[in-house]
């Protein structure tokens, strides 16, 4: 066992490592890796819902000057394995869901393969297709399990009896929309076939990951395929696995005679093929005594996901853990439908599934006339209710104590829209945040000395989140030396494995290897060690994941103001307070959780990817009609921590922080806007004719 | 179609032999392998792909190379002279004005561009007044202003506060004129 590890490096805010690099735009993303000789593919997307196609004609896009080739079905690869629906394109004629790849150009320019893309011709025989999302659907399924692995659903007592019996019932439908991920950098691949196998330069959140997916599906020993992936644009779960763009690319270039080939999905296309957030339709029941305490709560939740692969967002899971009740229902159904693949956005779960609940609790604070952070405060569970484990520095109650504090939240009249300021009108909102502090076992680094160096490698990606300067102080402190005595390596599958950086967990996974890696080097080489010595150790498992229910915990205040005429409505100020263990840098910590309240922002008030159920398209796929967050949407905002080191989270006493600041964002907002207007939005986004 | 072009890019005379489709940014980009500017959309929607043309901010994605023969081009990469940063990216690394750094040297160049334009007596959205004389120099710009001047650069990471104190920095130090 990894003993704790001593923070020097650790809890200093050291500027980013590749910082020069990024403000002169000369770290190189996956598109800007040296190659020879690239050639470029633009693909063809189907332009209906459901159905097959009957013919391509390639003719006009062949006859053009410069197209190297037309992939289709009928010259594509044929994948070892097809079980995945989302991967497994140009196999058959079927089609599933508008915008899926069912071809694509090959050319000796970007602007070539463009045009050639759109000569090709394509007839289909179409099929009806059902694209509409609703909780009145008679055929709504309960998955087998929900991201994750939780279960689909959970009951604890008879909440049905506690509700018919409870002095005071909150029973509400609360709705999310789907969102996109939209990481800036669109999703990137360069594929080139050597004799050594399948080359490709991607923008992941995980190249073993991907190269882990794509081996079975190529039928290719994993050994064969080399991803490499040192900076990433921003990932934000999109790129946590590999969509089906990599496929194409990799079948692209195979017709290209040995060249790589390059595809950067658009702005568009990243809206069908790249994954997305379910919508959600979420039932609250609450039901209490007068004085707030709960006795049973009740969340249920309606999303969807693509006939063709299925992603069952765990929405109601955080309801699970969050406050005490003797009764308590959670259930996830599905809407199967023809529409592009969900998957992963930043806090999947929690961030959808803090909305209704902390909106919900909001209603019953006021129905109860009781202080929104007393209700939450008296809901304060012992232990995890699910679990019956006990929490490991469970400090929701001190975050909100302290944002309430710093925001300035005893003075607050809880009356709704009695506050005028010239002709906005003004309020206040407080929702609670959580994340789980996962880890996940079986990442390895490697320690070699040499050049005077302690060079540490890992296969870690860096999308932001600043894996290259945290792990670099984590390597420092385990191994005693300076930051300046470390040479970090992530973002290759040369690397020695590593998991996923998603979920949260990948400083808390990479740093637990570098530290046992640390640990042992130390007492093999001791402190002197000679040029060459090298060794690697895997993270082992952290045995307090078996004992306490390991969470994070957030504080979200808002002020915002409401325009009376024209329903307009600014975010005036936030604050975020949060609960995550060790902070390993404040400096890009602090960007982080900002980046999150950011996001949660624009889910509160702009993002909205509108389903056109006629056609099956996502209407609004760019930033002109995609909103999120510009600069002059954000105005007084902060985020703050508790100063504390989690003993039960491994050796580096640090929970990570990726996704936390978005959850509970927009309940926030949406009870701020409640206490400003009087108006309560149940339906995100909180557009301005929702207050008029 | 095919045009042969000169561009000045960070200094440095680039002769090249362009389809007239394509746009400054890929001539950028795939053409000559100056990558400091970002393909964020391609639409002029983001701002990734900000670089000073003629020592204007554009969005180079909107722009088509051909008309640009002999222009002048200073990208991110460029604005950082001998490796010495420009204060406006000194500013960005002090603040840790960015996390992914993809929107960043559009950012960067947008800043340094617009602090020219303060110091030109160009008024914005949220100039009181909105005439020149109303326009406040660079070093004055209040926060408000900055946003309004940088909310043609997008960030999804979520930098704005940051980069609004880095450009509040710069603009302190007098570096955009
Ligand atoms: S790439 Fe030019 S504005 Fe987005
Ligand atoms: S730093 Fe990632 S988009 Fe701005």
């Amino acid at each position: 066992m990894t003993a704790p590890l001593e923070a020097r490096a650790m809890g200093s805010s050291i500027e980013r490592l590749d910082g020069v690099a990024k403000v002169t735009g000369t770290a190189p993303y996956a598109w800007e890796q040296p190659v020879e000789r690239p050639a470029y593919l633009h693909p063809v997307q189907s332009t209906i819902a459901l159905g097959r196609v009957t013919g391509i004609d390639t003719s006009a896009a062949e006859a053009l000057d410069g197209v190297i080739a037309v992939l289709t079905r009928h010259n594509a690869l044929r994948l070892e394995d097809t079980s995945d629906g989302e991967l497994a394109i140009l196999q058959d004629d079927a089609v599933g869901f508008r915008g899926q790849f069912i071809g694509g150009v090959i050319a000796e320019t970007p602007e070539t393969a463009r045009e050639a893309a759109a000569l090709v011709t394509v007839t289909y025989d179409q099929e009806a297709h059902d694209a509409r999302l609703s909780a009145d659907r008679d055929d709504l399924d309960a998955p087998d399990q929900v991201n994750a692995g939780f279960p689909t659903d959970t009951v604890q007592g008879d909440p049905d009896a506690a509700l018919a019996g409870a002095a005071v019932v909150i029973d509400r439908t609360y709705t999310t929309p789907a969102e996109h991920n939209n990481p800036m950098e669109p999703h990137t691949t360069v594929a080139q076939w050597t004799d050594n196998g399948l080359v490709l330069y991607d923008s992941t959140q995980g190249v073993h990951q991907v190269r882990r997916a794509l081996a079975p599906v190529f039928g290719l020993p994993i050994e064969r395929i080399h991803v490499t992936s040192p900076h990433v644009g921003g990932g934000f779960g999109s790129k946590g696995l590999p969509h089906s763009h990599v496929i194409l690319v990799a079948m692209a270039a195979q017709l290209s005679g040995g060249r790589p080939v390059k595809l950067a999905l658009t702005r568009q296309q990243l809206f069908s093929v790249a994954g997305y957030r379910t919508p959600t339709i979420q039932r609250v029941r609450l039901g209490a005594d007068r004085e707030g305490r709960l006795t049973a709560i009740v969340h249920d939740v309606v999303e969807q996901t693509s006939k063709i692969k299925e992603f069952a967002e765990q929405t109601a899971v955080p309801t699970r853990m969050m406050y005490a009740a003797e009764n308590r229902r959670t259930t996830h159904r599905l809407a199967r439908l023809d529409v592009p693949v969900p998957s992963w956005m930043r806090a999947p779960g929690e961030c959808p599934g803090m909305f209704g609940p902390e909106v919900a609790m909001d209603e019953l604070a006021e129905a109860c006339g009781v202080d929104p952070i007393e209700v939450r405060v008296r809901n304060e569970p012992h232990i995890d209710p699910e679990s019956g484990r006990p929490f490991a520095n469970r400090h929701l109650v001190a975050c909100l104590r302290e944002g309430a504090r710093r925001f300035g939240w005893e003075q607050r009249d809880h009356r709704p829209r009695v506050r005028l300021d010239g002709d906005w009108l003004a309020g206040t909102g407080v929702a609670s945040s959580t994340y789980p502090a996962r880890s996940q076992p079986g990442s390895v680094a490697r320690i070699r000395f040499a050049d005077g160096l302690f060079n540490v490698s890992i296969g870690a990606a860096d999308l932001g989140t600043g894996t290259w300067t945290v792990l670099t102080q984590v390597a420092a402190d385990a191994l005693g030396v300076g930051v300046g005595d470390v040479r970090l390596e992530i973002g290759d599958t040369a690397l020695p494995k590593a998991s996923i950086a998603g979920g949260s967990t990948g400083l808390a996974s990479w740093g637990t290897a570098i530290a046992e890696a640390g640990e042992t080097f130390l007492t093999k080489y001791g402190t002197e060690p000679e040029d060459g010595d090298e060794l690697e150790a895997a993270a082992p498992k952290n045995p307090a994941a078996d004992e306490y229910a390991m969470h994070s915990f957030g504080a979200q205040f808002a002020e915002v103001k409401v325009h009376r005429f024209t329903g307009e409505i600014r975010v005036s100020r936030m604050l975020g307070v949060f609960s995550a263990g060790r902070i390993v840098n404040p400096r890009t910590a602090r960007s982080q959780f900002l980046g999150g309240m950011t996001m949660g922002l624009g889910m509160a008030l702009h993002e909205h990817s509108v389903m056109d159920p006629r056609f099956g398209i996502i209407v609004n796929h760019d930033f002109a009609e995609y909103h999120i967050p510009a600069n002059a949407d954000v105005l007084d905002m902060d985020a703050i921590w508790l100063d504390e080191v989690d003993e039960h989270a491994g050796p580096l006493g640090a929970r990570g922080i990726g996704e936390i600041g978005i959850v509970g964002a927009a309940a926030a907002i949406a009870n701020a806007a409640y206490h400003a207007t009087g108006v309560r939005v149940r339906d995100l986004p909180l557009t301005p004719d929702k207050f008029l | 179609m095919e045009a042969e072009i000169i561009l000045h890019v960070d200094g440095s005379r680039r002769a090249l032999t362009i389809d007239t489709r394509t746009t400054l940014l890929d001539a950028l980009r795939d053409r000559l392998g100056v990558y400091s500017p970002k393909k964020g959309c391609d639409h002029g929607q983001c701002g990734a792909c900000t670089v000073l043309l003629n020592g204007r901010r554009v969005n180079s994605c909107l722009v088509f190379a051909v008309a640009q023969d002999g222009a002048e081009v200073v990208t991110a990469a460029g604005l950082a002279e001998g490796g010495n940063l420009h204060p406006v990216q000194q500013a960005f690394l002090d603040q840790d004005a960015f996390q992914c750094g993809y929107c960043t040297p559009g950012q960067v160049c947008s800043a340094v561009g617009m602090l020219a334009e303060a110091d030109a007596a160009q008024p914005s959205y949220v100039t009181e007044g909105f005439r020149p004389e109303d326009s406040p120099a660079a070093a004055d710009l209040d926060d408000e202003e900055i946003r309004e001047r940088m909310s043609g650069n997008l960030c999804r990471c979520g930098a704005y506060v940051n980069i609004v104190a880095a450009v509040r920095q710069a603009a302190a130090g007098g570096s955009g004129a």
